[in-house]
């Protein structure tokens, strides 16, 4: 167990520091930093001694090392556009992503785990078979897509749910949050339901496979043959032997919810990491983006680690296939 | 997608007795998501032969004309059949244009990750060592990073690489760039893991011990039998590159204004989201889910109708 755990640690730092490496040659070469830092009227000589003292001149490696030390203290440099230091930048707008990610993420679960069940029990009906077709139009909807028809029908048609912003916000320390005021979950409605979309179609699809497999097993036939009721059987004996893969699923995509959360949160003008991200590129604001990729797959990369790990801790199997 | 229109007699003969055409004629949502898609692509390509205007060439641009609701509602002008823009454009010679280039950007990248995907695989599964090694450990990090991100990314660093008068040329090319660069890896693991595993088979022996040479083995031998997972694969990322060239240029790094996808025309209607325009942007949107969901269908039926289990 304690090797398996150390390889597989290994293995998350090595995927992280090539992710460093690529954000540092983004860094480095896209454009010269002094050029991006300095106004017009900086000499040569002034340009010679900024380089210096921000040890451009040093060989490759060694800035690549001092990188990746400052990454890991959480320090990223300062904006090229508004010159504020990037971390506090990007720590003040991520209380707002990871409050639409965390609803998006529960409304996947409450909605689609009973979809998947109702499809799998009723397969071959003419509602589970209508689902099953809404769903293939729900992966092919692009989220954006989502966004814009929910703002057509619920705040342009209908004016129910207001459609940009994030409503007033309560701050608690550093972070903000819109779970305390009616207008800040009022803002929250459309756009976590837009970013909940393909989530949802996902657990149904994968709950229906699940569910389709696990009822046709023995335990299931005796337990019909004891006379306990069908819907016992289904939600408490057949979907409890469903829910670690959807667990899993879940965990993994965290991440690209988080990626997928830049696409709503430039239709709806939420405040977030993806928004600042998406004008960081407009601006070609290179810092900013750097910080943002090693975030995004530090997240991504330590949710799948310790998916890894939870499950040879529970699967044995696991631990001497891999190790 | 399915391959209805080879030209040979003999091949069409066999292409019509053969399982995957009768379980395609047996599958109503396969033929009714085929005709759609053909009738998609024609209506696009033909498009110059029948629209009133060019809505890319800003002569044949006449302000009169903006703001047109769709002909069958009140105040709708003919031949303006889907209503006008605030330009004057007509919003169907913008849609059948637009959706022209998300289909041609479609083709090239998913053309161009097949190649680059499938010799990479080939050579990491049938030579092994430090290549394989190599390439797996590539694929590792681009797995790690959520594919739309690596497209983001690509797509801004090589916007910001060129120089600002090219960029609106060179769009086409750097969203192909960034969808290559996303979806190869699916590719390359596919075909790897096929490859490693019909490496060791006996046809594969004999051809080496008749000295063929390893790229014949690798091309003629190992690679047709591959194919089947691959051609899923290819169908089902067509409409997710369609998907990724509208998502980036809805975001304002694709196409650009003067020559519109699909997404970027739903990016500019979606201004007038608010001002009452709809027509604008739910055609755009309409056309979109169209083309996306009937090559998703036909990607279900190919999964199903060649995988074995399910037969």
């Amino acid at each position: 167990m304690i090797v398996f755990l150390i390889k597989r640690l290994f293995n998350a730092v090595m995927v992280m520091l090539v992710v460093a490496l690529m954000a540092f040659m983004i860094f480095r070469f896209v454009g010269d930093p002094i050029q991006l830092m300095v106004n017009e009227q900086t000499t040569q000589a002034e340009k010679d001694a900024l380089r210096q003292s921000l040890g451009l001149n040093d060989p490759f490696p060694v800035q690549y090392a001092r990188f990746v030390a400052h990454a890991v203290q959480g320090d990223f440099g300062v904006s090229y556009r508004n010159q504020q230091d990037v971390m506090s930048l990007i720590a003040e707008r991520f209380p707002a992503t990871f409050e639409l990610v965390l609803v998006a993420t529960i409304i996947s679960l409450v909605v689609g785990v009973p979809l998947g069940v109702v499809t799998a029990i009723h397969r071959g009906r003419w509602f589970s078979e209508g689902l099953q077709f809404l769903s293939i139009i729900g992966v092919s909807l692009p989220s954006f897509v989502i966004g814009i028809l929910l703002i057509l029908v619920f705040a342009v048609m209908l004016n129910i749910a207001p459609s940009f912003g994030r409503g007033d916000v309560v701050a608690i320390g550093w972070w903000t949050t819109g779970f305390l005021t009616p207008s800040g979950r009022a803002a929250l409605v459309l756009p976590s339901i837009a970013l909940s979309f393909y989530q949802i179609t996902l657990v149904m699809r994968l709950v229906r496979a699940e569910m389709l497999e696990v009822l046709r097993s023995d335990f299931v036939k005796f337990a019909r043959a004891r006379g306990i009721p069908a819907w016992r059987i289904h939600y408490r004996h057949a979907l409890r032997n469903c829910l670690m893969p959807v667990v899993t699923m879940t965990a993994m995509n965290v991440g690209s919810l988080i990626a997928f959360a830049l696409i709503t949160e430039t239709v709806f003008q939420w405040p977030g990491m993806g928004l600042l991200f998406l004008q960081a590129v407009t601006f070609v604001d290179i810092p900013v983006m750097a910080a943002y990729l090693c975030i995004v797959s530090f997240i991504f990369v330590a949710l799948n680690t310790l998916v890894d790990i939870t499950y040879a801790l529970i699967d044995p199997r696991l631990r001497a296939a891999r190790s | 997608m399915t391959s209805t229109d080879t030209p040979a007699p003999g091949r069409l003969a066999r292409l019509r007795q053969s399982d995957l055409w009768w379980s395609f004629c047996h599958h109503k949502s396969a033929v009714a998501a085929a005709i759609l898609l053909a009738a998609l692509i024609l209506t696009a390509f033909a498009a110059p032969l029948y629209v009133p205007q060019n809505p890319f060439d800003p002569a044949q641009l006449d302000l009169m004309n903006a703001e047109y609701p769709p002909y069958w509602m009140e105040g709708g002008q003919w031949p303006y059949l889907l209503g006008t823009d605030t330009q004057g454009r007509d919003i169907l010679s913008a849609i059948l244009y637009g959706s022209r280039i998300s289909i041609l950007i479609g083709i090239a990248s998913v053309a161009l990750s097949l190649v680059v995907g499938i010799g990479l695989g080939l050579v990491a599964g049938y030579f092994g060592g430090i290549t394989d090694n190599l390439l797996m450990r590539v694929g590792d990090v681009l797995l790690s990073i959520p594919t739309i991100l690596i497209a983001i990314l690509v797509s801004a660093i090589v916007r910001g690489l060129l120089p600002p008068g090219l960029r609106d040329y060179g769009a086409a090319g750097v969203l192909v760039l960034a969808i290559v660069l996303s979806a190869w890896v699916q590719y390359a693991r596919t075909v790897r893991a096929q490859a490693a595993v019909e490496k060791g088979k006996e046809y594969v022996q004999a051809a080496r011990l008749l000295k063929v040479p390893a790229r014949r083995i690798m091309l003629r031998h190992i690679l047709p039998n591959t194919l089947t997972p691959i051609l899923v694969a290819a169908t089902l990322n067509f409409g997710m590159a369609i998907l990724t060239e509208a998502t980036l240029s809805f975001l304002g790094i694709g196409m650009p204004a003067s020559q519109p996808s699909l997404g970027t025309l739903i990016r500019l209607g979606n201004q007038f989201l608010f001002s009452g325009l709809w027509w604008v942007v739910i055609f755009p949107v309409l056309d979109l889910c169209l083309l996306v969901v009937s090559v998703n269908l036909l990607g279900d039926w190919l999964r199903d109708a060649l995988n074995p289990k399910l037969r």
